[in-house]
């Protein structure tokens, strides 16, 4: 296992760590292109990437939901497949932060709870994995658009991610960030919050995609896409021009496929 | 107050589409996050502040039982008397006794959380005394009546025209009948009228925002003054305060004071503090005959003794809610009793029950921002989740929502069958949305849609049939 490396060029020999990526349901469900963009910025950042087909969703529907015996289930089949690995590492502070909770679901069970410690203890939400633990300092990728970041709270609160995707974002060529306010405020997302109090989470969604609409970016970035389905679920029935993208796909140069919502690409697309 | 809580979702949809509310909300919304960071900012300390906040409050709850019989003996000695209340409807009693013994008319309240947890008002209304709450917003509500909306400024969510309306109404039988439009006006007009009531007040009852246990003091802070001349011109005081408003020391309840005032309003300190310690003693000026202490249990013992005991610590700054975006949203009425916001989500379930409650810790998307802020670090939204656990162990949820639960956690432990299943579902909602790239609709998907949103469609292949045979192909 590597220790962290400072600088952006790893064309890893001996020492390439190696790295379970946490694909997430929803980016594998819904947006394969996150989980590509992860592959390849982790793989520039000097990592060898694995992603083993037996593990599925985080556990935060249960969770959340009060059956933390369900949770726990599902926790263990995440556990058993990327403990193994020199770091777990999730395109999505909610899951990644999630992980790094399943301690609490094993209060019991001092067996399960070593092995959930010892893993939350190496599971890093992408891009804070990126700039903290593998020293990235700048990414090779263009995407000349003005464009403005959505903090999502889970990463922003409980994994303190503010600095590191606007770092990196700085160093993309031709894009121009422009701040959002109330960027750290929730737009009402939060899971099954979404659809058990729908009028309010609208209101909420609302808000932000105003407060987006108001920085005159045409493109609005965020690291979770569950934030990001419902941003763009807001914007598209807005009908406004606001295109939206995880961060990852940006920074991975890949940001070459419509955006979430957006019409598919006459040519067939994905 | 009898609890509304169960008809949360429909009152929170009331909210949401009543102009005037909403017109208010906006109003406050920025304001007190504003102000509260600044004030946070301007003190390098506060981080440190909270720790040692945190501290007091934690020791004391440990020995809650000591310093409690300190406090108690301290205000004997100083001449006051106390009464323990194990139940709101034993507060209530006890309240209405002491003014009928005082042979009260007329009573005056200062801002009193507790009061209006307990339900004092209406039990002294019963009981055919005439009551006046003296803080301005209080006494707009009460005009109004309504019940608090916000724990520090109950009547946020009224505007400037409807408290003219009020006032308007309910002043002309004091020969005052011009419609007033801006807020010093009507703030000196209610001043005008509240003046006569405290000269004619028999009892005074007050709130507390801690009670020192070295010296049997209570404390209360107001921006108007009011708690000042509702504690010391009637000759009976009566302090009503839940029993985890004890800390040992002055200096205790000075760093919680520093901590409150910024928290709350934004203000390094409020307005007027007021520390008043047993009746009127021989030579003194001025001050009330009798001082009574009525300690409020209802519900708090049971906390010190569950996984809720943190809820404790609240010092009822409000700073929760206003940084909570549900509340921003809806107001503190749709929560449909006393506390709203985060941490009424919490002691709500608690007082009144998660079947007539439990919507409220549901209604959070867990954006832990009103952990952040919280003064004395109360991890909210781990509380919330424990409720919602709570309430599932006791069957008491939507039970599609626990089958689907279950479903998905069988589905979440059977990885190939996830694999087909999750590949499956991209695809066809991928080619169901065709080229549009996402739905307008779609069955049994409703809610989402009732957001005012579109579901964006998949991209069309799972992440990891795209990884296999990325795999395959490269001869692993
Ligand atoms: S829970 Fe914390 S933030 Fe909320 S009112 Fe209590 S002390 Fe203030």
């Amino acid at each position: 296992m590597s220790a962290p490396r400072a600088g952006s060029s790893h064309d890893g020999t001996g020492s390439r760590p190696r790295v379970g990526l946490f694909v997430t349901c929803l980016a594998n469900i819904y947006r394969p292109n996150v989980g590509l963009a992860a592959v390849a910025l982790l793989e520039k950042a000097g990592c060898s990437v694995e992603v083993p087909l037996t593990q599925t969703c985080c556990g935060q529907p249960s969770y959340n939901n009060g059956d933390l015996n369900g949770a726990a289930r599902t926790a263990r089949q995440t556990i058993e497949a990327l403990e193994d690995f020199d770091y777990v590492v999730a395109p999505s502070g909610s899951c990644g932060g999630m992980l790094r909770d399943y301690p609490r679901l094993f209060t019991s069970e001092p067996g399960w709870q070593q092995r959930a410690r010892a893993m939350a203890a190496k599971t890093y939400e992408l891009i804070s994995f990126l700039t903290d633990i593998r020293g990235m300092t700048s990414v090779d990728a263009a995407f000349p658009h003005r464009v403005t970041y959505h903090d999502s709270c889970h990463g922003l609160r409980a994994l303190g991610i503010r600095e590191q995707p606007r770092r990196l974002l700085a160093t993309v060529r031709g894009l121009e960030l422009r701040e959002l306010a109330d960027s750290e405020i929730c737009c009402g997302f939060g899971g099954t919050f979404c659809v058990k109090y729908p009028e309010i989470s609208g209101r909420m969604v609302g808000d932000k995609a105003a407060a987006i609409s108001a920085t005159g970016a045409e493109v609005v970035l965020g690291g979770d896409l569950g934030c990001l389905l419902n941003i763009a679920g807001r914007l598209g029935r807005e009908g406004g021009k606001v295109r939206v993208y995880h961060v990852a796909e940006v920074l991975a140069g890949m940001a070459d496929v419509p955006g979430l919502g957006d019409p598919r690409q006459p040519s067939g697309g994905s | 107050m009898e609890p509304l809580s169960h008809a949360f979702k429909e009152r929170a949809v009331w909210a949401l589409q009543d102009e005037t509310l909403q017109v208010a909300l906006n109003r406050a919304k920025d304001g007190f996050a504003v102000k509260r960071a600044k004030a946070v900012e301007g003190l390098p300390e506060f981080d440190a502040l909270r720790d040692r906040a945190v501290a007091i409050k934690n020791h004391t709850l440990e020995n809650l039982d000591h310093y409690l019989e300190r406090y108690a003996d301290a205000v004997e000695r100083a001449g006051g008397k106390v009464h323990w209340a194990s139940s709101a409807e034993d507060a209530r009693r006890i309240v209405v006794e002491i003014c009928r013994a005082a042979g009260a008319k007329m009573i005056t309240k200062g801002k009193s959380m507790v009061g209006e947890e307990v339900g004092v008002n209406g039990a002294l209304e019963g009981a055919g005394f005439e009551v006046v709450e003296t803080d301005l917003g209080e006494y707009i509500i009460q005009l109004a009546h309504e019940p608090p909306s916000h724990i520090i400024v109950p009547a946020v969510h009224k505007t400037r025209g409807q408290i003219a309306d009020l006032f308007h109404q309910n002043h002309q039988k004091y020969g005052l009948s011009r419609k007033l439009a801006e807020v010093p006006e009507m703030v000196n007009e209610a001043r005008q009228v509240l003046r006569s009531k405290y000269l004619e007040a028999d009892v005074g009852i007050t709130g507390a925002n801690f009670l020192i246990a070295e010296s049997g003091t209570s404390v209360i802070v107001t921006n108007e003054g009011n708690g000042d001349l509702t504690c010391s011109l009637p000759k009976v005081h009566i302090v009503t305060a839940g029993i985890e408003k004890v800390v040992p020391t002055a200096e205790d309840a000075t760093t919680l004071l520093r901590l409150l005032a910024r928290s709350a309003t934004g203000q390094d300190i409020t307005t007027y503090t007021t520390f008043s310690t047993g009746p009127k003693r021989p030579g003194d000026t001025d001050g009330p005959e009798e001082y009574h202490v009525v300690l409020v249990d209802n519900g708090r013992t049971t906390m010190l003794g569950d996984q809720f005991r943190e809820m404790l610590r609240c010092i009822r700054c409000g700073a929760c809610m206003n940084h909570c975006p549900v509340y921003g949203a809806i107001g503190g009425h749709a929560y449909g009793w006393v506390y709203p916001g985060p941490m009424g989500s919490i002691l709500t379930p608690l007082a009144v029950g998660l079947k007539e409650a439990g919507n409220l810790p549901n209604a959070c998307t867990l954006n832990g921002h009103c952990a952040e802020v919280c003064p004395v670090r109360i991890p909210l939204p781990d509380l919330l989740r424990t409720l919602r656990h709570r309430e599932y162990q006791l069957r008491l949820g939507l039970k599609p929502m626990r089958w689907g639960l279950a479903a998905w956690v069988w589905f979440t432990t059977h990885p190939r069958i996830y694999r087909l299943g999750t590949r499956v579902q991209a695809r066809m909602l991928a080619l169901l949305a065709g080229r549009k790239g996402r739905f307008r609709r779609m069955p049994f998907a409703g809610s989402w849609f009732r957001g005012g949103r579109d579901l964006p469609a998949p991209q069309g292949e799972t992440f990891m049939a795209v990884w296999q045979r990325r795999q395959k192909g490269q001869g692993r």
